[in-house]
């Protein structure tokens, strides 16, 4: 249990606490409209559908103004960096940001049902109790209104006025069915098979929010739902419920007014609203700032991997940080993540785009066809932004685990390393890095291995050989990989990578991993750090929890997770 | 990214459509709403439309995932052929299934996401896409495993260079080599 807590304690606090602040906003509306003096007469006609409406309503306000705040990088990354003090458990709960804007979201999708099932219920009893169909009160009450229609309770103001007529000319209906629309949309759009699959149909339809943050700002303009307001004397519904006739003309009993109430909806989400515009005017005022290519920055290596060395004037980048990559030549809309390959030490930030679709291969067509000496296409940047890799140098023992082209992140993290130990840095508390490398096929990373090669020999150099482990696992292989590993096993360096370190076949064993790890690093707190699929991550999770001990004098797992 | 399947999404929408249908359904049968008749055709079409879309497709490239349970969908769903195969019916199946829930406000949004959903399934048409079952893969790709060898080996080692060698003089057949140079038996 203890070690349990110390991996997912606060997230789950979180969610907890999000929890709570549903349910309470639920409870108190719910009883708010389910106890009111002002809605008695409202009650008498809707029933408990009032309730049921106005309770999903609030607790909707509450996650509409959630829902932005998550997907607002660049706050996110503020928000990162000025809890550069407080430690390491609440910056890594910003790694969390997707999984919290979906969780936001299917209570989006949920209490959106319940209020419209509600409101179809309230729709069918306005518009019956309009016909007569119920007691003579609820019928008096349909009844009422001015002269000048603002004093009414029914919104069904004729007898002609069907259900749908009043959703299709009142502003709640109107923007309601539209809003609607557009949440369905977005939430079958971004399914899993879709967003993994299509992409663009997933980008452009979750534009939609557009269309659903106007039309929730206005759901409430039109004031449906009404209550009782003070008439003088005060009409009071308990007794004067049962003279209907008498209205008006008793002392005790005016004829009752009623107003419809404040709208709050754009009270709680203009805030968030602000805050998302002034994230997109950034991402727009990066897309026309220039960005200058390095002198020789583009190297095409033989398996088509396009390096990008740019430069951009106050970029700061840290160290497993990604960009978002415009170029308006292939695409004036299309942005895409690529992870830094650089140490914020050099004076230059690169990216190493390997042809894996559309855009990335029209980029390297295009690159493919520069003129020699010539600049690169234009390119905007949008970033950096943060993730989890950042915090590894605050960890004495790290536990670097990429998967394919996950490496990424940690080619930044070692390069970073390797000038931080020249430098002698002393912010650099990592003592022992342990880096595990999976992948199906290597010939689609020799830069990757260019890179390890190179640290490998200044490591050496320089007498720390011992401060990173790295260990590679090849999990696809066949027959005459074997048969030639095998022929060269004598050999001073791998066969495949050229390192010093030997390749293994297959996964690695998890387990004993862990272990020898706990064994020689006693009283340390280990950072794993993973970049790579999601069935790993449930199997690293899993392990962290499982070799943490809450004896202080044992090692302690924490694991983080890079999103892709 | 490749080539976008507009049916997975129109997949994805019009299952939905038929679950929104559905509850819209439940609701205007079970709250006794003025015709309410509509709303019990609602149910039926809601069910059907989610019995009907609920077997995903084959995608085109890359891998299919499939849903929870839906081999046997499948099966009942590829039985009828070229019906359920060409999208251009989906389309219009669902532009007609979807016309009388626009009668009464509790279908009317299942009616119109159904619409949406069949406006995306006659893109896909459009499109040259067409449903095809996913279904398990036999596994014979696997290469069959050799034989174990289980009989001696015909000319075990020690064995001495190729110029060296030559067929024991009693059993000159049984040898697997050719004798570089002539023997004979010793006499």
């Amino acid at each position: 249990m203890g070690n349990w807590i110390i991996n997912h304690g606060l997230t789950y606090f979180i969610l907890v606490v999000w929890m709570a602040i549903n349910t309470f906003l639920f409870v108190w509306f719910y009883f708010l409209y389910d106890l009111g003096d002002r809605f008695i007469y409202t009650r008498h006609i809707l029933g408990s559908a009032l309730s049921w409406a106005r309770a999903p309503a609030a607790v909707l306000n509450f996650n509409c103004m959630l829902i932005l705040l998550p997907v607002c990088r660049n706050l996110l990354s503020l928000i990162r960096g000025s809890f550069m003090c407080c430690g390491r458990t609440i910056r890594k709960q910003l790694d969390k940001n997707i999984s919290f804007h979906k969780l936001v979201a299917y209570m989006i999708a949920l209490m959106t049902a319940v209020h419209i099932i509600a409101h179809l219920v309230n729709a069918e009893r306005y518009y019956n109790s309009r016909h007569g169909d119920y007691d003579e009160l609820s019928t008096a009450l349909s009844n009422l209104g001015d002269t000048a229609n603002t004093t009414y309770l029914n919104p069904i103001r004729s007898l002609s006025t069907t259900p749908i007529l009043l959703v299709f000319t009142s502003i709640a209906g109107l923007t309601g069915v539209v809003i609607t629309l557009a949440l369905i949309l977005m939430i079958t759009s971004s399914m899993e098979v879709i967003r993994r699959s299509y992409f663009e149909v997933f980008w452009f339809t979750h534009h939609l929010f557009i269309v659903f943050f106007a039309g929730l700002v206005f759901h409430g303009a039109g004031r449906i739902v009404r209550g009782q307001t003070a008439t003088d004397p005060p009409h009071d519904p308990k007794h004067c419920d049962d003279e209907v006739d008498e209205w008006g003309m008793e002392e005790n009993c005016p004829i009752p007014q009623f107003a419809g109430g404040f709208p709050q909806t754009w009270m709680w989400v203009i805030g968030p609203m602000v805050l998302y515009v002034c994230e997109r005017l950034l991402r727009f005022v990066r897309y026309l700032q220039s960005v200058q290519y390095r002198k020789v920055s583009i190297v095409i290596r033989p398996s088509k991997v396009l390096e990008l060395q740019l430069m951009k004037n106050g970029f700061k980048m840290d160290v497993g940080q990604y960009v978002f990559l415009n170029c308006p030549s292939i695409s004036q809309l299309e942005w895409h993540p690529f992870t830094m390959t650089s140490a914020p030490e050099e004076d230059f930030f690169s990216v190493h785009i390997r042809s894996a679709g559309d855009w990335t291969q029209k980029l390297i067509s295009v690159v493919e066809q520069l003129p020699a000496g010539a600049q690169g296409p234009k390119m905007s940047v949008d970033g950096p932004f943060g993730t989890a890799s950042e915090d590894v140098f605050d960890y004495e023992v790290a536990m670097l685990v990429g998967a394919g082209i996950g490496v990424t992140p940690f080619a930044s993290v070692l390069k970073s390393i390797w000038y931080k130990s020249k430098e002698s840095n002393p912010k650099l508390s990592t003592r022992k890095i342990y880096f595990y490398w999976l992948c199906r096929e290597t010939h689609a990373f020799e830069w990757f291995a260019d890179l390890l090669q190179v640290l490998e020999r200044e490591m050496e150099e320089r007498g720390m050989g011992d401060f990173l482990t790295y260990k590679l696992f090849l999990t696809g292989w066949d027959q005459s990989q074997a048969t030639h590993v095998m022929v060269h096993a004598d050999k001073d360096t791998d066969v495949i990578t050229g390192l010093k370190q030997k390749t293994n076949y297959g996964r690695p064993n998890w387990d004993k991993e862990f272990e020898q790890i706990a064994d020689v690093h006693e009283w340390k707190v280990v950072g794993t750090f993973l970049c790579g699929p999601a069935a790993l991550a449930s199997v690293l999770a899993k392990k962290c929890v499982k070799y943490t001990d809450v004896d202080p004098r044992k090692t302690k797992f924490y694991f983080n997770q890079e999103n892709f | 990214m490749g080539k976008i399947e507009w049916a997975m999404w129109a997949n994805e929408q019009a299952l939905a459509s038929g679950l929104i249908l559905l509850t819209g359904g439940i609701v205007g049968v079970a709250g006794q709403f003025r015709d309410w008749q509509f709303a019990a055709y609602a149910v039926a079409a809601g069910v059907f439309v989610c019995l009907l879309e609920y077997p995903r497709g084959k995608r085109n490239k890359g891998t299919s995932v499939e849903r929870t349970g839906q081999y046997c969908f499948t099966v009942c769903v590829k039985s009828f052929g070229p019906l359920t195969r060409n999208y251009y019916v989906r389309a219009f199946i669902h532009a007609g299934i979807c016309v009388p829930g626009g009668f009464m406000l509790a279908t009317i949004l299942g009616c119109v996401c159904l619409g949406i959903a069949s406006l995306i399934y006659l893109a896909a048409a459009i499109r040259g896409e067409h449903w095809e079952p996913i279904l398990p893969r036999k596994d014979s790709a696997r290469k069959p495993v050799a034989d174990s060898i289980n009989r001696p080996p015909q000319n075990p080692p020690p064995r001495p260079p190729a110029e060296m060698r030559r067929k024991r003089a009693e059993d000159l057949e049984g040898a697997a080599y050719v004798n570089p140079i002539p023997v004979t038996a010793n006499e």
